[in-house]
């Protein structure tokens, strides 16, 4: 037998080990659609409770909105429902290119195209348009999905520290030898929901001629004056050489990511991308979907701006509740705690008042930085943010962390 | 090898820490099991290294664990060095 008792043995150890250091992740089985207010089982076999969404990426309230889940129905059934093929044998529909032209417009970009995810955009881009004669400069702080691009791509490798700009222009100066440079970011860092200096970043890669990569999983729709991302916010539309984004977040948040951004660029993509060529692209129903979304975003600014009011009155809310909050300006905001148990345990708690957040440490976070993320969407009113804000505070006594900063909340519980 | 080791410590110290983050580099500080030297920024170590020293690291030999402390890499490097003038 292949799969022999050793080998079965080796494996639980291996799972143990993950369960010992506290890293074992578990899922919460949702009894609902996607929204403010879900219904969670929780442990396996409770009966669903209902409680407020705090760390979904549902940023603008649009995963359940009833004008995308009707554009889907109809895209059921006018363009069925799967395509049995890769895109260049017999599996794209022309919905899928006006998603991609849609897409492009609305980043302000030259062409765009598809992928099944954000993370095989990633995970294909470096390797179809860097070659060995090329250098990756990333953030330090870049997607796990950048990262793993990065490695299948044969350009040498090299990082900056987070958000570092005099680090950064070292290694443009030190790496001037290179073909091409390519300065690779988020847009929005997903754990500390800090924004990219977008701006200093183009100046740099102006000065010692380098290209410049932005995931935009987290801006997309939402950051900027029109919801068109950190680029918009920066005033550097039209001069990011590759934007990736995601279809599963704010843009409806059902699944599929695109690489937008130079047309050759994005033709090499076509030509050269693995996960491109190799995998079904989004099918037919989500196209339909997300088209809708596109139009529902370019039409108004309404949810964008209710998402805005409801982040800065989150913000306010835990700051005068003593919180020790990552400033920023951006639906991220994390609620710093620094020990991992105490992360865990205070998520724990807030369940069990009606809150779903969700605890991050080391690895995920560094070392010592052990948070509670929470997320902002346009689908909370104002009766959510008074209830979590009063569950929030009802906790945060229990534990005694309100008005402690770091030095007193690890002198406390430990880092 | 003192030599060697004060260089290390110098560059991990710049290419590493951030601003206003007071920890010491001493000779045994766990690097990457303690979280300040990530294996995806490793690899500007290993470049360093490599240039500095005028020598080639093969990939087998770049574990993490070679380059868990300033000790391990002074070795690393030594071994690399070793009957070279
Ligand atoms: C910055 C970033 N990039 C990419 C992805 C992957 O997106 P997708 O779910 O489309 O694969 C995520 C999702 O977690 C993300 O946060």
């Amino acid at each position: 037998m292949a799969y022999s008792k050793e080998t079965r043995e080796w494996y639980e150890n291996e799972i143990s080990g993950i369960r010992e250091a506290g890293l074992f992740k578990e899922e919460r089985y949702i009894h609902s659609p996607q929204a403010a207010g879900i219904a969670v089982e929780f442990p396996v076999g409770a009966a669903p409770k209902q409680v407020i969404n705090l760390c979904s990426n549902n940023y603008l309230g649009l995963s359940s909105h009833p004008d995308v889940v009707k554009a889907a129905h109809e895209g059921l059934d006018y363009r069925g429902y799967g395509m049995s093929s890769v895109r260049f044998i017999c599996g794209t529909q022309d919905i899928h290119r006006q998603l991609e032209n849609k897409l492009t417009e609305f980043l302000g970009t030259e062409d765009t195209l598809l992928f099944p995810s954000c993370m095989d955009a990633n995970a294909g881009v470096f390797e179809a348009v860097l070659t060995e004669k090329d250098v990756m400069i990333a953030d330090r702080l870049v997607h796990a999905s950048i990262v793993d691009g990065m490695r299948l791509c044969k350009a040498m490798q090299d990082t900056y520290k987070h958000s570092d700009m005099a680090h950064l222009e070292e290694k443009l100066q030190e790496h001037q030898d290179k073909r091409v440079r390519m300065v690779i970011t988020d847009g929005v860092f997903s754990m500390d929901g800090d924004l990219v200096k977008l701006d200093q970043i183009v100046a740099l890669a102006e000065k010692y001629n380098a290209m410049v990569f932005v995931d935009e999983s987290h801006a997309s729709g939402f950051i900027g004056k029109t919801g068109r991302g950190t680029h918009e916010h920066c005033g550097v539309v039209g001069k990011i050489d590759i934007i990736t984004t995601t279809l599963g977040k704010a843009l409806g948040g059902a699944s599929g990511g695109c690489v937008s951004g130079r047309k050759e660029l994005v033709e090499m993509c076509r030509q050269r991308a693995r996960p491109f060529l190799f995998s079904n692209t989004v099918a037919p129903v989500i196209v339909s979907g997300a088209l809708k979304v596109m139009d529902l975003i370019s039409q108004t600014t309404a949810r964008r701006d209710k998402l805005e009011q409801n982040t800065i009155c989150w913000r306010k809310l835990l700051t005068e509740a003593g919180f020790d909050i990552k400033e920023g300006e951006s639906p991220i905001v994390p609620v710093m705690l620094y020990n991992a148990r105490l992360a865990q345990d205070i998520a724990r708690d807030l369940f069990a008042e009606g809150i779903y957040v969700v605890g991050f440490f080391f690895p995920v976070v560094p070392k010592g930085q052990a948070r509670i993320r929470t997320q902002m969407s346009a689908a909370h009113e104002t009766h959510h943010l008074d209830k979590a804000i009063a569950a929030f505070i009802k906790v945060g006594k229990k534990h005694d962390i309100l008005g402690k900063g770091k030095k007193e909340i690890i002198a406390m519980y430990g880092q | 090898m003192d030599e060697v080791k004060r260089m290390v410590t110098e560059y991990v110290t710049r290419e590493y820490l951030e601003e206003g983050d007071d920890r010491v580099i001493k000779e045994d500080t766990p690097l990457i099991t303690g979280g300040i030297v990530d294996s995806f920024s490793m690899v500007s170590l290993k470049r360093f290294l490599e240039k500095k020293y005028n020598i080639q690291i093969p990939d087998a030999d770049a574990t993490p664990q070679a380059f868990d402390s300033i000790n391990n890499i002074a070795d690393l490097v030594t071994r690399f060095t070793k009957g070279r003038v």
